[in-house]
């Protein structure tokens, strides 16, 4: 009892502090943070540079996920527009789930081990992968063959079920969500690629790219306690990725977001890339045959202003392999 | 060979026992594979014993090969193989290396401890209970004893080291959250680690020669050994330093004595003898000892363990067969009621998979928190009194903590007494251990109005399904049938304090049905973009 007392003391106390004073104070002893920060150039400003040249959305189909991305970041603009030299990445995929590859309910690690890959080529100094599994995570890792595929192309592969490497953030335009604890790697990274498996979903409807961000944090359930769809939107806010790659190779149709068994996937060999995490939704729910306007999060998500979810106003590059 | 190598074979073997079961027991990731989980333990007295009556398998014959040994060669198991006995030899050489002159004495047995405490196990286990098996068990002693205290030990040790490399960057170790159980179940591991360490420092080994069972029956078989620890008259000057390093008090200068029954084979004697005079003989050559009356000594110990023997896989076998029986005929499985209340009503707690059901599971189980360790949801903790108080210290599935994975059956695998049985992956998939029981009263649809949904999202069968509620919003589901019991809805669910959905054990493990499967219309990869 007297330890709760404690450390609900602590969680308070951390929750006053600000995201950034909090990493000076509480992470500013480690010189990595210290040198992120101060490297920091934020890829958006560049993003603006370029965008009338480059579309706001890129839907690639056809091939294999490794092919369908080198495809589709070209037509964005290359890695080189999102990773600087000497960044620190740090990518997101869906490792939720204690299954096989063809189960389709996590992120495809050929496409994992490309995107890192690539990242390497635009000089990344560290690319990490982590998500925060909902099945145990050593096994979950492993079976979705993410862990082999990122470490294989040299990415350091970090857990994400570990509360001591969560971080209070105060989102200040949350409507439900006002502070949340996000993972460390999140916080201190460069650049924030998050790369969603599209599946059917029985609590959200799908999980793509918006969904996928319930990955970065620590107690999720009080979400599902606390407005679902609302907090989904909040979160994005605050802490928005740089790019969003949804991976629509093999897509598991319903019974998500687990799956019983392979009959629940099809293969459709898509992939949808954007910065705008609600434009890249709301094509991704199309995939699934279903209207962006029947989804909670994604239009509140377009309301809040995070994103765009109208696609006719978007520049879409369509490419097939 | 000389004897005086003898000692060192002994301290080779007892090590690798020592550090592989350590290992196994603080090892939470499992990097072991289970066959060396198999060979360590297999030799363990108790759990061979009941593997062998709960599977009736020549793979759980270990403990013939003890009796075997012991029958051979005297109790060289309390010294080699238990992993409690040679605990103490490295608290007594700590203690040696720490304390000057420490000097063991001769003391006479405590038969008004060790029979009592060697028969009343017994007679528990014959009339159904495992209880004080569970309580005495070396093996699983030790186990709760490594597992409770010094793994949380480990696991701190690997989470500094890990945030350590972590700041090096270096992704290699990786923390892993610390699960207590309920305080009250570490009270009797750290009280027999406590014994134990008392014991080994004030009496030696007075833990193997007054408390633990093993040791009295394997003292009761080494009468008849082949091989002793025997003092050769003619050579032996009464000096004194054997009786002085024998951990066991057990001999005798005065007379030349040295009572087997409680030798734990350490062959500490012999290698500080100056004369060779205390030696390791064959027994029939050597009649040392006068008044030794060997040959109704001998009978009277056959007897005995004859009676044991023949009581364990007679007796108990056939009042096992008898309840299942009881449980399986006549007496209706229970059902599952819907409670009205918003306060979940548990008929039973839930036992692993594998464990056939609660009967099956507390009447073999001796709490030895292998499984427990092993674990990697850590879903399996230690009981307080879910199963009982008999049942003390018993694994269970406790769904606050986590739940348990669809795809792993690790505890079936390193399970050492067949209290949970070796189950493959898809037969696991099947076992329902527990149905779902859902109160729409307490769901978050229901009286908040916002989607949820976590419960099915986590469900691996699908047992738990959203259905359309109102316009926006869809609500749980269940359909118990294909139900495993996994608890990924009750440790999922949201609502506070109570959950609105939750896992009734099984008393008797069933088969769930398979969720029925139909083909997806694959999409045709050449029409347009849909966007």
């Amino acid at each position: 009892m007297r330890a709760v007392i404690f450390r609900n003391f602590v969680t308070i106390y951390l929750l006053r502090m600000e995201r950034r004073e909090f990493i000076k104070k509480g992470l500013g002893a480690g010189i990595l943070t210290g040198s992120a920060l101060a490297l920091k150039p934020y890829p958006k400003s560049f993003a603006r540079h370029h965008s009338n040249q480059v579309p706001d959305l890129v839907a690639v189909k056809g091939g294999e996920p490794g092919v369908l991305f080198d495809k589709g970041i070209l037509a964005l603009g290359g890695m080189k527009k999102y990773v600087k030299p000497n960044q620190n990445v740090v990518i997101k995929p869906n490792i939720g789930w204690d299954t096989s590859p063809e189960r389709g309910a996590n992120t495809n690690p050929e496409l994992i081990a490309r995107i890192v890959e690539h990242c390497f080529s635009a000089g990344a100094k560290t690319v990490y992968v982590v998500d925060h599994s909902t099945d145990e995570w050593t096994r979950t890792y492993k079976n979705s063959g993410i862990e082999k595929a990122a470490r294989g192309a040299g990415a350091k592969v970090a857990t994400g079920n570990s509360e001591s490497h969560y971080h209070p953030v105060h989102v200040k335009n949350g409507k439900s969500l006002k502070n949340v604890l996000v993972h460390e790697l999140i916080l201190e990274s460069d650049v924030f690629i998050n790369v969603p498996v599209l599946k059917d979903h029985s609590s959200t409807m799908v999980t793509a790219a918006l969904k996928n961000l319930m990955g970065v944090v620590w107690d999720r359930r009080w979400w599902h306690d606390n407005n679902l769809h609302q907090c989904i939107a909040d979160f994005p806010t605050e802490i928005k990725p740089d790019l969003n790659i949804v991976d629509a190779y093999r897509v598991m149709k319903r019974n998500g977001p687990r799956g019983v068994s392979v009959s629940d996937v099809v293969t459709m060999k898509y992939q949808l890339l954007s910065e705008d995490i609600v434009a890249v939704d709301a094509a991704a729910i199309k995939l699934l045959g279903r209207e962006p306007g029947q989804v909670g999060h994604i239009r509140i998500a377009d309301q809040m202003g995070v994103g765009t979810v109208d696609l006719t106003s978007l520049d879409i590059s369509r490419i097939e392999v | 060979m000389k004897q005086i190598h003898l000692k060192k074979i002994r301290v080779i073997i007892a090590l690798i026992f020592f550090l592989s079961l350590t290992f196994f027991f603080i090892d939470f990731r499992k990097h072991l594979p289970e066959f060396l989980y198999d060979s360590f333990s297999y030799l363990q007295f108790i759990p061979s014993i009941l593997k062998f009556v709960s599977m009736l398998s020549i793979s759980a014959s270990g403990f013939i090969i003890v009796l075997v040994l012991t029958s051979v060669f005297g109790r060289i198991y309390c010294s080699s193989i238990c992993p409690l006995g040679i605990l103490q030899d490295i608290i007594s050489w700590v203690n040696k290396k720490t304390r000057r002159k420490f000097r063991f004495r001769y003391t006479s047995p405590v038969n008004y401890l060790r029979y009592p405490l060697l028969a009343l196990p017994v007679v528990f286990y014959l009339a159904g209970s495992v209880f004080l098996l569970l309580l005495l068990d070396p093996f699983s002693n030790f186990g709760r004893i490594v597992s409770d205290i010094f793994q949380p030990v480990y696991l701190g040790i690997n989470n500094a080291g890990s945030r350590f490399l972590e700041k090096l960057n270096v992704y290699f170790l990786y923390p892993e959250d610390i699960t207590f159980a309920s305080w009250e179940t570490y009270i009797f591991p750290i009280f027999i680690l406590a014994l134990v360490i008392w014991m080994t420092v004030s009496k030696g080994r007075l833990f193997c020669n007054s408390v633990c069972p093993v040791g009295t029956l394997l003292g009761l078989l080494s009468r008849i050994s082949v091989f002793r620890i025997s003092m050769l008259k003619d050579q032996c000057t009464q000096c004194g330093k054997c009786a002085v390093v024998c951990k066991s008090t057990c001999i005798r200068i005065k007379d030349l004595n040295v009572d087997f029954s409680r030798c734990v084979g350490c062959f500490n004697c012999i290698s500080v003898c100056p004369e060779a005079a205390i030696k390791y003989v064959r027994n029939k050559r050597q009649q040392v000892i006068p008044e030794e009356p060997g040959s109704r000594e001998r009978r009277e110990a056959i007897q005995t363990l004859g009676l044991i023997l023949f009581g364990i896989f007679g007796f108990r076998r056939k009042l096992y067969s008898q309840d299942i029986q009881q449980d399986g005929i006549p007496v209706v499985p229970p059902q599952n009621t819907f409670p009205t209340e918003i306060k979940p009503e548990k008929n039973y707690p839930v036992s692993p998979p594998g464990s056939l059901g609660i009967d099956h599971f507390t009447g073999t189980c001796t709490a030895c928190h292998l499984c427990v360790s092993a674990c990697p949801t850590q879903v399996l903790q230690p009981s307080l009194l879910e199963y009982g108080f008999t049942g003390i210290m018993q694994p269970y599935m406790n769904y606050n903590v986590n739940y348990c994975n669809f795809e792993c059956v690790i505890c079936s695998e390193v399970c050492p007494t067949g209290a949970i049985l070796s189950l493959s992956k898809e037969a696991k998939k099947i076992t329902q251990i527990g149905q779902v029981v859902f109160i729409l009263e307490s769901c978050i649809v229901y009286t908040d109005n916002t989607s949820c949904g976590s419960c099915s999202e986590h469900c691996p069968t699908k047992a738990v399904k959203m259905v359309p509620y109102t316009s926006a919003l869809t609500i749980p589901e269940t359909n118990p049938d294909i139900c495993v019991g996994c608890g990924a809805c009750e440790y999922a669910c949201p609502t506070k304090p109570y959950k609105a959905i939750y896992v009734d054990g099984h008393s008797i493990h069933k088969v769930a049905k398979e969720p029925e499967t139909e083909e997806l219309e694959q999409p045709d990869l050449e029409e347009d973009f849909p966007f």
